[in-house]
């Protein structure tokens, strides 16, 4: 795995080490943490951040979740890639190529 | 999706769990930088907390609702049992952040740290070129042995913040620290403007900078982050003597944050100990969880009660709330005064006085810590 700026669909990633998820027993949701940064996720960003195995590309990470939601995976696309995409900025995740 | 954590406050009376603690694991440090922000008189190490002492700590702050933990110092790597520590903390689920000057650390050892768990290592550097980082930290071979952990951290796979204070007598190298950084691998990098607490005071007039290089450096950071995105996130803390209004302190007294010292006494920030009025209890004598929701030292400026009429009637009281404490007794002499670096403070002109006084200066020494 390398670093690697831009993100698209066919990017595969996963979460680079020293960012992980974590239950916050105390306030009762899951967070994201990273250095200096912690994030609460809703339940479409924790299943996101789960799907983010290293091996799927994005693309293929939203057909999964259209066959199992009946959403369109065009959209569902859409907005994983905006979401990884602030990861990546962040400096949060690993590529493969 | 997401959202920072961060909590609605002012008028609300429950007073929201830490999310982060600051273990000053010890005072003990080889290095003298002239802007370091540690009190001038320093805990000495046969009052440290032991090992079995701070691991308590450690478990009464993870559940608490603390979430990252900073291993801070001093120069942490002067305990012997970093390791032990470090991997007490990672077994509660806190988030480990080693924050080191490097000095101390063999390969060996960051090979043991890894294993322990550690999240993360902010690495700070005294500048960019051997020469000018050794003579601000006073420590001959220091910089080489920055560099070599460095290359060690990122070898073993844990991710690497470099930090760089910024001052009169560098800042004119922030490129230089993020080219730097970025051929360290690092995926962070801290640019902090100096601060004047403790030590550092001291030094204001050789360390203040200029209102020209605060904007230089505004731009230069600007430029950088659109070139470097994905590559190096930028963290960039501006001056404040050159702002209009005040910082958050650690995002509000009593509120995201505490701070253990090397000896036990629990602080709402790094500076605290500089308010006269306030005393502070120990993690030796008290839960951590009493001192958090029932000590006076961390009710005195949570809220706006304690607030002077001009902070308690402007709305930036959410955003700021009122600014530094340690600031306010520093230079208004009362810490519950409005933060004088504040455009709206009637001290805040003759700040900006001093400020140019300083710096019409053209040169003063530095004084080194410890030597
Ligand atoms: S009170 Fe001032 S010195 Fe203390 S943390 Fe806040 S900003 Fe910093
Ligand atoms: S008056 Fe007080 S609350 Fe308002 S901006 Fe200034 S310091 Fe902040």
């Amino acid at each position: 795995m390398t670093e690697a700026p831009a993100i698209s669909r066919s990017s595969v990633v996963k979460l680079a080490r020293g960012v992980r998820l974590r239950k916050d027993a105390v306030r009762g949701q899951l967070v994201l943490l990273a250095p200096e940064r912690a994030m609460a996720l809703d339940e479409t960003a924790v299943r996101i951040v789960q799907a983010l195995d290293g091996e799927r590309t994005l693309y293929r990470i939203a057909d999964d979740f259209a066959a199992e939601f009946e959403a369109p995976a065009e959209e569902i696309a859409n907005d994983i890639t905006i979401f990884i995409q602030q990861l990546a900025a962040r400096r949060m995740l690993d590529f493969a190529e | 999706m997401s959202k920072p954590i961060s909590y609605a406050v002012s008028h609300a009376t429950r007073v929201p769990p830490p999310m982060a603690m600051l273990a000053e694991l010890t005072h003990r440090c080889p290095l003298a930088c002239p802007y370091c922000s540690n009190p001038i008189e320093l805990t000495r190490a046969e009052e440290e907390l032991s090992t079995g002492e701070w691991i308590g700590v450690f478990e009464q702050a993870a559940k608490l609702g603390v979430l990252h933990l900073h291993l801070s110092g001093g120069e942490p790597a002067a305990r012997r049992d970093l390791v032990e520590l470090t991997k007490a903390a990672a077994s509660f689920g806190l988030y480990t952040n080693l924050i080191t000057s490097g000095v101390g650390l063999t390969e060996a050892r960051i090979a043991g740290l890894s294993d322990a768990g550690l999240d993360h290592v902010q690495l700070s550097l005294q500048g960019v070129s051997r020469e000018g980082a050794d003579r601000i930290s006073g420590y001959r071979g220091g910089y080489d042995r920055k560099m070599a952990v460095a290359s060690w951290v990122t070898a073993a796979g844990i991710p690497l913040t470099v930090n760089a204070v910024c001052h009169r007598q560098n800042m004119d190298q922030i490129d230089d620290m993020i080219d730097l950084a970025i051929g360290l691998k690092a995926r962070r990098i801290e640019i902090a403007t100096v601060q004047f607490h403790g030590w550092a005071e001291r030094n204001k007039a050789a360390l203040l900078p200029t209102r020209p290089q605060v904007e230089r450096a505004t731009n230069t950071v600007a430029e950088a982050r659109r070139k470097y995105e994905g590559t190096i996130e930028i963290d960039y803390v501006p001056a404040d003597y050159h702002s209009s209004y005040p910082k958050a302190c650690m995002g509000g007294w009593g509120r995201v944050g505490l701070n253990v010292t090397p000896s036990g006494r629990v602080l709402p920030c790094h500076a605290a100990e500089t308010i006269p009025s306030l005393s502070f209890e120990n993690v030796r004598d008290g839960s951590l969880a009493r001192i958090w929701y029932e000590s006076d030292a961390f009710n005195s400026y949570r809220g706006d009660a304690w607030m002077p009429e001009l902070c308690r009637s402007c709305e930036r009281k959410n955003v700021d709330f009122g600014g530094c404490r340690c600031r306010a007794m520093a230079l208004a002499g009362d810490a519950s005064a409005t933060d004088p670096v504040c455009v709206r403070s009637p001290l805040r002109d003759g700040l900006t006085e001093d400020t140019d006084r300083l710096l019409a200066l053209s040169s003063a020494d530095l004084v080194f810590r410890g030597r």
